[in-house]
């Protein structure tokens, strides 16, 4: 059994409430911490190597060291609960199962950044579980974790959970603060960054839910403990998602370095596909990342062994690689239609996208559109061109990542997908039922398309 | 008729309604209550038939000490906030790649027959309406879609059947008040 941080206490039977949760040890990292200084506390976040869970995977430590103490101003943590991107679940698994290790991080972490007002932004859809926190905030403040001069320190903290309402762009920070207060979730563009003017100008940091919730355990045991999980630079422990075709999906977490053929077959994690079908792509961290075919999931391009870690992952940069991300663990077999799959994933950025910036706006719009139309058999040959321009002239010319998300997808797609897009192109009439490879998978077609080659 | 037409709603903001009001308010500083705007937008429409008239939002701006300008920019932007009447029971079909592979579109398909409807409309009788939305961050018990507070997930035709039936009796839970243990 692989060492777990975070979920090792969900099936304790009652601890999603305030009285089981402390008798199985909760809150001691707040007791602890106190009668640290601040300082101390950050130094053990960057020892313990923890990056950044929403995606990114910055160094929480260092992110936390930016923050601006010299101003004055009052400082603000915010957690990003705003989780939205497609194949991810993992934090929401947290806070409905286990809402006090979110309560008990915010705590310390807050602590540590000299914070005296948190956040937590919380997806308006997941309305149920901002009503669990809100219970498990009252809970804690009735304890006397929260509020004025906690536990005698000296220390007043006042946490509160936000709502949003429906806008994937606002798990950028940028966004996410524009959306606390009160406005359209467009991204600010950085400089400055929240450490220096976040929310109402102050000092802000923005963390995810998981990498607040595994501060607890690094104040607990030290980061030099936290840094021994895992395997180089990824330490420490993982919340997966995992869903699609295989047979138990679910939220897992795993020690960084697993390899990706143990975690997609052994029982203890997903058990291998879900049906007789064959594995044919595999999405390792949520939508934005690429897809990677069959032949690059369990081995790199130079023959090694693919580990679930933030190297392991992107080993071969775009080429061959693909990335951690959120976690987003998504598996396709072969009735999956790639060129569907992708117009999905674009439909979703044009849908998401805030609207600020013209590639983004406008080429989200066209990928769609182009997507569209060769998955419903009007694609044109210069098509799957076109896609791949559109795709290029977004990357890199927005003010925030996710006119990069939105062109990554359709880029690895063509990539290693490309004949798939010239099937579509080249034999509309197969393409008609949008299960069209339920019936006929595309390795049984993918003859016709040699022949058809002028 | 089309009951999107209809822009007029009869405002109610109740003592228990404007005492929620201000607790959201109070989370935030005094000089910041535009912060809770989105907060109050939801508690808002909960409380009138699940949409927001101008009327309303123009309501809500004044409580806040905000323009009214202010709340019609955010209330555009975010898909949670409706701006026309929906139905009693609006069901939101995730339609994202997890919930698309496992067939969700055959579902929405089975739903809107079984209802008489498109998507995106809602029953003459006003009970039911179907929308499609993006992710909702259940891929692993994929398909599915939220109802009210809460989500529906590994949904069959089956499940839909039972669903419509107990809208129709007046069973179905809509709202979570964090007391509720949720098993799935």
């Amino acid at each position: 059994m692989a060492q777990k941080i975070l979920l090792d206490k969900i099936n304790v039977p009652g601890i999603k409430g305030y009285e089981v949760y402390r008798q199985n040890g909760g809150y001691a990292s707040v007791e602890k911490a106190l009668k640290m200084t601040p300082d101390e506390i950050v130094e053990e976040v960057k020892t313990s190597g923890l990056r950044g869970r929403g995606g990114a995977g910055f160094p929480a430590g260092m992110k936390w060291s930016f923050i601006d103490k010299k101003s004055g101003k009052p400082r603000h943590l915010v957690c990003n609960a705003d989780e939205s991107e497609p194949g991810t679940f993992k934090d929401r698994f947290l806070m409905e199962y286990i809402p006090h290790l979110l309560i008990e991080g915010m705590i310390t972490s807050s602590y540590a950044l000299g914070a005296n007002l948190s956040y937590i932004y919380i997806r308006g859809e997941y309305m149920w579980v901002f009503k669990i926190l809100e219970k498990a905030i009252a809970e804690a403040k009735a304890a006397g974790w929260l509020g004025k001069n906690i536990k005698g320190s000296g220390y007043d903290l006042e946490l509160y959970v936000h709502c949003g309402a429906g806008a994937y762009i606002c798990g950028e920070e940028t966004a996410l603060i524009e959306s606390l207060e009160g406005k359209r979730g467009n991204p600010r563009i950085k400089p400055p960054f929240p450490a220096v003017s976040g929310l109402w100008a102050n000092p802000t940091v923005v963390n995810n839910v998981e990498t607040i919730a595994a501060v607890p355990w690094i104040v607990m045991n030290t980061g030099a403990e936290y840094a021994k999980i895992g395997i180089g630079r990824s330490t420490g422990t993982k919340l997966i998602s995992a869903s699609g075709h295989i047979k138990n999906p679910g939220v897992y977490e795993i020690e960084l370095g697993l390899s990706v053929y143990e975690f997609m077959n052994s029982d203890e994690y997903l058990g291998g596909m879900s049906s007789d079908r064959p594995l044919k792509a595999f999405v390792p961290g949520g939508s934005s990342v690429p897809i990677l075919p069959a032949n690059l999931i369990y081995k790199t391009a130079n023959g090694e062994d693919r580990l679930m870690s933030y190297e392991s992952l992107s080993d071969g940069g775009f080429a061959t690689g693909s990335m951690l991300g959120s976690g987003g663990f998504i598996v396709y077999n072969d009735t999956s239609c790639i060129v569907r799959n992708t117009w999905n994933f674009s439909r979703f950025y044009h849908h998401e996208s805030c609207g600020q910036c013209s590639p983004c706006r406008e080429g989200t719009g066209w990928l769609e559109k182009v997507l569209h139309r060769i998955e419903n058999g009007h694609g044109r040959e210069e098509d799957i061109d076109l896609l791949w321009s559109i795709q290029a002239k977004i990357e890199g010319n927005t003010i925030c990542p996710l006119g990069d998300a939105a062109a990554w997808p359709v880029a690895a797609a063509i990539r290693h997908f490309r004949d798939e897009f010239e099937y579509h192109v080249r034999f509309p009439e197969k393409i008609k039922n949008r299960d069209h490879f339920v019936e006929e998978p595309f390795e049984k077609v993918k003859h016709l398309i040699a022949k058809a080659t002028v | 008729m089309d009951r999107s037409i209809r822009i007029h709603q009869d405002i109610n903001i109740t003592d228990a309604l404007m005492a929620r009001i201000n607790e959201l308010l109070s989370h935030y500083p005094d000089d910041k209550r535009k912060s809770a705007l989105l907060p109050i937008l939801h508690e808002v429409q909960d409380a009138h038939d699940n949409w927001l008239s101008v009327e309303l939002m123009d309501k809500v701006a004044e409580i806040i000490g905000i323009k009214p300008i202010e709340v019609y920019e955010v209330a555009s932007f975010y898909t949670m906030y409706n701006l026309k009447p929906i139905g009693k029971y609006m069901f939101e079909f995730c339609q994202t790649s997890c919930c698309a592979i496992n067939g969700v579109e055959n579902l929405m398909d089975y739903t809107c027959d079984k209802l008489g409807i498109e998507v995106g409309k809602t029953t003459a009788d006003g009970m039911f309406t179907v929308k499609g939305v993006e992710c909702l961050g259940a891929c692993g018990y994929a398909p599915m879609m939220q109802l009210g507070d809460f989500y529906h997930e590994n949904l069959t035709p089956a499940k839909i059947d039972q669903l419509i039936e107990d809208c129709r009796a007046g069973k179905i839970n809509m709202t979570n008040h964090g007391t509720e243990d949720i098993t799935r």
